[in-house]
């Protein structure tokens, strides 16, 4: 291919962008609707944001969630084309008090009591996803799916096949919270060494006994050293003969 | 006869070179952690067949430290000079885009004069950034040092800059929620204004040295091209989105900040080669120094800092937020959830460079070696936001 000529000042091969305004975007209810018309069977709940950034979200069942996101890419008054942040969060199990007013007869006069209830909701794992539109230059359209269970179920279908660049972030998420990526062209861990076991960004993580950094190790460094290590058996010195036999 | 079955002899045997020596076999190289060009630690598994890339898998985590747990374990200020640590080239920006995504979780405005200082400097940072940019990238060509010293001699001047203002030449931790750490003075303004009106000089002579430099034209037209299309699917922010094209520029499409009040226009790449990514960065620092003299010519006296916002004990209400700006290398966001604590519940970076690394492979497919450096070089990574 011949090379570009370059005419005297830089900018000539390039130009500069018109200056077009943000559409107006859906609010997230007529969003919601107009994917379950579309997605038959989707079940969206909308995630109410309590702060002041006014942000809230969409929950999306894992089941539809390739197809309503293929919807919300490809949907012309969407068009959220550009997937910007994706990312983890690990819920542990955790406990809800709702206090209730509640009209009871106490002693033959009417009287309003506060009734706490307890609701204890089993943790789970959540992958959030921040999407905009490039097209029509609006957003953050933000959508999350859950894992049944932060153990053997932590499991979720990859939207990488939709948005590109949710390969390296679904990976982290991968590495660092252990969520399982169905349909993820390669799913590795990216951060972490490939040997490493755990998922260092869990809420439960316990960092490892690493006590070697120590510059001069003293009481009860060393007693944690001790268990650390298992104690070796007693050994005679015929291991040294033995073990290059072995090998 | 099975077909497929001959003798070596029955074919025409091709001419022995170097070149189709290795033909059919692929070579796995590891480039990098330590190669002087992967701008820090940063590794890739290469398969060549000959000089040409067949395969490339980036392999990150030499410079992991966790960051994001550990901005879980901190107050909310606590992280903010642990901010300056992601991208250490401008660690400017690196605070607005914290700032800006908490004072968007609790609530918080920022006065004026703040808002001014802000685009100052986060201008400034981009002038800075780009210049080096530039510089290294010649320098991963082959142009050993001077043109890199020319890119360094005007960063000084800006790094100075932030020295008299904040401290620190690149740790600078200066922005605080609803405002700045530091005021700066009438001679400080002088003095950047006198800096930045000399920067064309140093524009023209930069441009003048490189951009028509034949070898630089070869070494980069037509080299590593991104569509438009790959650009957006694969989430690529910043010039490097640019260059494919795109007119996203999250100054312009958010507005956050003061920027509504400026004017300047976005440049558009063409072809979306390297050649395309490093005008990008040319014509964006004359578009900075555009906003840096408005800034200067509008910035009035005034309070710096939101007397409202707490210092000690400050604890957002429980929620979330996610807050973004265009940092030269692309968007930066923070993602943040409260859970009305005094440390975030989840305290998320979208980093730009290692998502703008998605593409690296497929940019660099069917090119040489030599070709991966230069394309590396346009994409301008920090591996200290890469890894975290």
């Amino acid at each position: 291919m011949p090379l570009r000529n370059l005419e005297g000042k830089a900018a000539g091969s390039l130009d500069f962008a018109r200056d077009d305004g943000a559409w107006m975007m859906e609010s997230l209810d007529q969003i919601k609707s107009r994917i379950e018309a579309a997605v038959p069977g989707a079940k969206i709940e909308i995630v109410a944001n309590g702060s002041p950034s006014q942000q809230d979200s969409l929950l999306i069942d894992n089941e539809h969630a390739v197809a309503t996101a293929r919807f919300l890419r490809v949907d012309p008054a969407l068009r959220l084309d550009f997937c910007s942040n994706v990312t983890g969060v690990d819920w542990l199990d955790r406990v809800v008090k709702k206090t209730i007013k509640v009209k009871t007869v106490v002693e033959g006069v009417e009287k309003e009591v506060d009734q706490t209830t307890e609701e204890e909701i089993p943790g789970y794992l959540e992958a959030v996803y921040h999407l905009y539109s490039m097209t029509h230059k609006h957003g953050p359209v933000i959508i999350r799916t859950r894992t049944a269970d932060r153990a053997e179920c932590a499991r979720l279908s990859s939207l990488t096949p939709v948005w590109r660049s949710a390969e390296f972030q679904e990976r982290e998420i991968y590495d660092l919270y252990g969520i399982h990526f169905d349909g993820h062209p390669d799913l590795r861990r990216i951060l972490m060494w490939d040997e490493f076991e755990d998922h260092p960004m869990r809420k439960d993580y316990v960092q490892p006994d690493d006590f070697e950094w120590e510059p001069t190790p003293h009481d009860d460094v060393l007693a944690r050293a001790k268990h650390h290590y298992p104690p070796r058996p007693q050994m005679d010195g015929a291991e040294g003969i033995v073990e290059p036999l072995k090998r | 006869m099975d077909a497929t079955v001959q003798t070596i002899e029955a074919m025409e045997r091709p001419p022995v070179t170097m070149a189709s020596r290795l033909e059919g076999e692929l070579l796995e190289v590891s480039m990098g952690p330590q190669h002087p060009s992967t701008h820090g630690v940063f590794r890739m598994n290469v398969a060549l067949e000959g000089e040409i890339v067949r395969k490339l898998k980036p392999v990150f985590g030499y410079l992991h430290r966790n960051h994001e747990q550990i901005g879980e374990h901190t107050s909310y200020l606590g992280s903010m000079p642990y901010t300056d640590r992601l991208d250490y080239f401008c660690s400017m920006s690196n605070n607005w885009a914290y700032a800006l995504s908490v004072e968007k979780l609790a609530g918080i405005e920022v006065p004026e004069r703040a808002e001014y200082l802000r685009v100052i400097l986060a201008e400034l940072t981009r002038l800075q950034n780009h210049a080096s940019l530039l510089g290294f990238l010649l320098s991963d060509m082959g142009a050993w040092g001077t043109p890199l010293m020319y890119a360094f001699r005007e960063r000084e001047k800006i790094l100075d800059l932030f020295e008299s203002l904040a401290g620190s030449r690149m740790m600078c931790d200066y922005m605080r929620f609803g405002g700045c750490r530091l005021d700066a003075s009438e001679e400080w303004l002088a003095r950047a204004k006198q800096i930045v009106d000399r920067f064309p000089e140093f524009l023209d002579e930069f441009e003048e040295l490189i951009l028509g430099n034949e070898i630089v034209i070869g070494r980069t037209q037509n080299v590593g091209k991104l569509s438009a299309e790959l650009a957006i699917s694969a989430g690529i922010t910043g010039p490097m989105l640019r260059a494919s094209g795109v007119n996203y520029d999250v100054r312009k499409v958010d507005g956050y900040g003061f920027y509504p009040r400026f004017k300047f226009r976005i440049p558009l790449g063409n072809h979306g080669d390297t050649y395309d990514r490093l005008m990008m960065r040319a014509l964006e620092m004359r578009e900075s120094v555009g906003i840096l003299k408005q800034a200067f010519a509008q910035i009035q006296p005034g309070p710096i800092v939101n007397p409202k916002v707490k210092v000690r004990a400050f604890r957002p209400p429980a929620g979330e937020a996610y807050g973004r700006i265009e940092a030269p290398k692309g968007e930066l966001g923070f993602y943040l959830i409260s859970d009305g604590g005094p440390n975030p519940y989840r305290y998320r970076v979208r980093p730009p460079s290692f998502i703008n690394l998605t593409v690296l492979e497929d940019l660099c497919l069917g090119h040489t070696v030599a070709d991966v450096m230069v394309i590396l070089g346009s994409v301008d990574i920090v591996m200290g936001e890469v890894d975290r």
